[in-house]
């Protein structure tokens, strides 16, 4: 049976590692090769690197970073932040990510999606999705949650999930940052309705949750970013307690 | 040297990586020379099956391939490549390993893609020394060889128990991504070099 993966997300701004608290107040944590390495050895399951960056330079310096985290790591990585074309994936697959993830790209032009999956093949396409709830109903946001869009979590992942996604990478807006547990309930539904896998993100401060969204949240992953870079949880730690707990994890 | 046979199947930079973490010299080739000249042979392989076998064959390389004596390592698609057919396709393969290779069929419980770590069981090879059965692995593939007489590690998804590697004289091939495998993998890579 698939290990139920996890995965530590690190935010990246002009080559080092940061972590926005709810997006705002960024810190550097550390360097983006070494702690990559650090997680790999510590058994994290495979690792996603975010680029913040908003300048050119940043970029730049982005898709150089990914050729020295490909040299570097012996574990799957997916990359993202700010690919909005077939090219901007091919040169961050040329420089050696596994996967690449697209968020408000796909969501103003969702063809993305299909063409991205045409040429690599699905595995290499992860679709992140950014939601809030609001009054009752889940949506879809951009920009870091800062602009609202029409779109519906559910239907938007299942036609990312048509149009060629290998996996959706879902973050609950109301959840990140809080340290206060998953959207369980969410991750479970978005399970039942798609065939492909499911990454939980936001809201983990316990080990408590991490279990509980890989067992009644049915994830297939969980990613997390605070509590690893900080040492509040240490992987080793993590992976021990959730095989105690009966949840299928790589040792 | 080794020599990773370039016949332009996709993204096989982590391959050349993963030997590069290990302090092994190789190079990207398609000529027959350098390939008959190197030390051991990786064929890499991603993407669909009957594609990458249609390029293979433009290059030119199968015979010499085949006529291989010194180890050569399929993984991925270039291990399917290295089996008899695919239903991916279908397509005609290489032949050297006697396995045919069969697409998942899609369960709740097995999700295809196959993604993820999973176990190793049933190791039967000086490819595996010092692995313990149940080591975990990275797999990324829709489509598998089923068990053969040429098995030498097993796996499971779902219900289907499927080959995860396989070895004929020289020949070697892993459905698993060693390069993407961590300490597991590191070590997979290493006893291949060491044949």
């Amino acid at each position: 049976m698939v290990a139920k993966r996890i995965i530590p997300c690190l935010d990246v701004k002009d080559g080092q590692v940061v972590k926005g608290i709810n997006f705002e107040g960024l810190r550097e944590v550390g360097d983006a090769v070494g702690m990559g390495v650090q997680y790999a050895r510590d058994g994290a399951d495979e690792l996603v690197y975010l680029d913040i960056s908003a300048s050119r330079e940043g970029r730049h310096t982005f898709a150089g970073l990914v050729e020295r985290i490909a040299l570097g790591i012996d574990i799957p990585f997916t990359v993202g932040g700010g690919i909005s074309t077939l090219d901007d994936a091919a040169r961050l697959l040329d420089a050696g990510a596994d996967k690449i993830s697209v968020n408000s790209a796909a969501i103003a032009d969702p063809t993305l999606i299909s063409r991205i999956a045409d040429k690599y093949g699905s595995q290499f396409v992860v679709v992140a999705i950014d939601a809030k709830c609001i009054a009752g109903r889940w949506t879809c946001t951009t920009h870091g949650g800062s602009r609202l869009t029409e779109l519906e979590l559910f239907a938007w992942a299942r036609e990312a999930q048509e149009r060629g996604a290998g996996e959706i990478l879902f973050t609950s807006m109301d959840h990140d940052g809080t340290r206060a547990g998953y959207a369980d309930a969410v991750y479970a539904r978005l399970s039942e309705e798609l065939t492909i896998p499911v990454i939980a993100s936001g809201g983990a401060g316990s080990i408590e949750d991490i279990r509980r969204v890989l067992t009644e949240g049915r994830a297939d992953a969980a990613l997390a970013a605070s509590i690893f870079h900080y040492g509040q949880i240490p992987i080793p730690q993590l992976k021990k307690a959730l095989l105690e707990a009966g949840v299928n994890v790589r040792m | 040297m080794i020599a990773i046979i370039d016949y332009d199947a996709g993204n096989i930079r982590s391959v050349g990586n993963a030997l590069s973490r290990l302090g092994a010299e190789y190079e990207l080739t398609a000529d027959p020379a350098r390939i008959l000249a190197a030390e051991k042979v990786i064929l890499p392989g991603v993407g669909n099956a009957a594609e990458a076998m249609a390029r293979l064959r433009d290059s030119g390389l199968c015979e010499l391939i085949k006529s291989l004596r010194r180890p050569v390592l399929g993984i991925c698609v270039g291990m399917q490549l290295m089996c008899r057919d695919s239903e991916e396709g279908p397509v005609q393969c290489l032949g050297l390993f006697d396995a045919h290779v069969k697409r998942f069929r899609e369960t709740p419980e097995a999700k295809v893609p196959h993604m993820g770590w999973n176990a190793l069981g049933n190791l039967d090879s000086k490819l595996f020394k010092g692995l313990k059965g149940g080591s975990f692995v990275y797999f990324v593939h829709s489509y598998y060889p089923e068990l053969c007489p040429d098995t030498i590690a097993t796996c499971r998804h779902g219900e289907q128990l499927f080959s995860a590697a396989l070895k004929y004289e020289n020949f070697y091939g892993t459905q698993f991504h060693p390069e993407k495998s961590g300490s597991v993998g590191a070590a997979i890579l290493q006893n291949f070099l060491a044949l």
